[in-house]
């Protein structure tokens, strides 16, 4: 297919809260994605890093950063940021390079240094920034937002207090199998009901944490891959970076209302459903193709919202299929075999680039103890802030 | 600090948004730049009320207190307050605020009834922050 990109080597950074500069995650992630794909800096012709707005011009800047930290080798260099979607925009530029033949190898990179509690807008008064407006208006943080579609899902779905903590029970025993996790530690549902509620119906252990960590690709074209690799490598077959359809009737980050659907009727999947919908037509597969799925649970109800979105289930099912439990290990579709953002916690610009490493390992079957049997087909689902859209198709 | 986002006192409180001229498109917060319907050749943007009544499409509460720019005084205890997101059938449109002073998660279901009230958001010597808040029809003060 001459739409493929080749995954030729892939690396992180332990996340966790390591009190250093997103420079030095971003660095030592790359020299690991450099080393797996057995390439020299110096071979790479194009660095692309996902930009993080802390860190001052540094993290603005992330492409070249990153490239002096490694040693200035003249490549050339790209910074993308669309908030939590950095990384996907990342992979896609490298791999829109690649396909146009201007560069052979390229370096993704995207690392983090969050700061401690909720996430935040920038300083100053800008009423013109609705990121800035639902804090200053509503004190709506991230978690109230997770807290409402939580509720939603009990009123609608039937979804209860249970299914979301036993999304937590099935991730935490996950990132206890893996050595790039933060949290290593399994968790029982009763734990994540004596946590503290943070935004009803959610509590502490149903929302993810901020993190510090980094994590990079190194991507090339089929050609260079067929003169250089030994094996037939990860290739990523599809990158979805479309935005919504108006009107965006689902209440969403960091937006104090929809649009109205009174004069034009919505579209008839929503916009975590059409981010999914272009990936798997571009990639030329479906949801019954997929051995595995990385999705962003920024909280445990998030992530049965993800089942029904990218068409594991039908609409209103996805606590079912918990339960039955196909998407735990040795389920018919595991989901965060990672351990996911719930073992991870959030290092915005690295964490779309994080699914694509698990992909990698897992498609390679390099994933050790939490191995998905036989894995050919895998798909990562995220969103970022203000409507970027982002999913990723691997296959091997 | 919202300028034009609501008008009105007691039972003529109000929210306030625009509907484009040409597609009757409408927008809140007001949009008063250009029609965002990606089909329309664009109209003049006219000042409209909201409906005064909603469903309530979902609700939560924050234990925690929030960063700035949410203006709060440190030195007094956290007091959680609770958001609601309502639905306006005729608008078809979500809008989310706080609940009225003294309205918890325990006084709200989906689908529940709630009106718009005037509020206040935070006032200081010099200054009243005034807002919108959402409140079960009929319950007062």
């Amino acid at each position: 297919m001459t739409g493929e990109v080749a995954v030729l080597g892939a690396g992180m950074h332990p996340w966790g809260k390591w009190g250093r500069s997103f420079v030095e995650y971003g660095t030592a992630a790359a020299r690991a994605a450099l080393a797996d794909a057995g390439l020299e800096w110096r071979d790479v012709g194009s660095v692309v890093g996902a930009g993080t707005v802390r860190g001052g011009y540094p993290g603005y800047v992330a492409g070249a950063t990153f490239a002096k930290a490694l040693g200035w080798q003249g490549a050339r260099v790209t910074s993308v940021y669309a908030a939590c979607a950095s990384g996907a925009q990342a992979v896609n530029t490298a791999r829109a390079q690649i396909l146009s033949g201007l560069a052979d190898v390229v370096l993704v990179v995207g690392a983090d240094a969050a700061p401690k509690g909720f996430f935040r807008p920038a300083g100053g008064d800008r009423p013109d920034d609705p990121d800035w407006l639902r804090f200053r208006v509503l004190g709506a943080t991230n978690p109230t937002y997770f807290g409402l579609y939580a509720r939603r899902r009990m009123a609608v779905h039937g979804d209860t207090l249970e299914d979301f903590a036993q999304v937590k029970v099935k991730n935490s025993a996950l990132g206890a199998l893996n050595p790039n996790a933060r949290y290593r530690t399994r968790v029982t549902a009763d734990e994540v009901a004596a946590s503290a509620v943070v935004a009803d119906p959610l509590r502490l252990l149903d929302i993810c944490a901020t993190s510090d960590g980094g994590a990079a690709l190194v991507l090339s074209s089929m050609e260079f891959a067929r003169r250089h690799a030994t094996n037939q490598p990860v290739r990523i077959r599809a990158v979805s970076t479309v935005t919504p359809h108006y009107p965006n009737t689902v209440l969403d980050l960091p937006d104090i209302a929809t649009d109205s659907a009174a004069a034009l009727e919505p579209a008839a999947d929503p916009f975590r459903a059409s981010i999914a919908r272009a990936a798997y037509e571009e990639a030329g597969v479906g949801p019954e193709d997929l051995s595995l799925a990385e999705v962003y649970d920024l909280s445990t109800a998030l992530e049965l919202q993800w089942y029904e979105d990218l068409g594991l289930c039908g609409q209103g099912e996805g606590a079912k299929l918990l339960r039955e439990g196909a998407t735990a290990l040795g389920g018919r579709i595991p989901v965060n075999a990672s351990g996911g953002l719930a073992s991870f916690g959030e290092a915005v610009p690295a964490q779309a680039i994080a699914q694509v490493c698990e992909l990698t390992w897992q498609l390679r079957e390099e994933a050790a103890e939490r191995q998905v049997a036989g894995a050919r087909v895998g798909i990562t689902a995220n969103q970022g802030l203000f409507g970027h859209g982002s999913a990723v198709i691997a296959v091997r | 600090m919202v300028d034009g986002w609501f008008t009105g006192d007691g039972d003529g409180f109000r929210l306030l948004g625009t509907r484009c001229a040409a597609c009757t498109s409408l927008f809140f917060p007001r949009e008063d730049a250009h029609c965002r319907n990606p089909g329309c050749p664009g109209g003049h943007l006219e000042e409209v009320p909201l409906s005064r009544q909603g469903l309530v499409w979902s609700y939560t509460d924050s234990r925690y207190r929030p960063p700035s720019p949410y203006v709060t005084d440190p030195e007094l205890p956290w007091e959680p307050y609770t958001l609601i997101a309502v639905e306006l059938e005729p608008e078809r449109i979500v809008v989310l605020g706080q609940a009225a002073e003294g309205i918890t998660v325990a006084d709200l279901a989906v689908g529940m009834e709630v009106e718009v009230v005037p509020g206040v958001l935070h006032e200081d010597t010099e200054t009243i922050w005034t807002t919108w808040h959402w409140r079960p029809t009929g319950v007062t003060a």
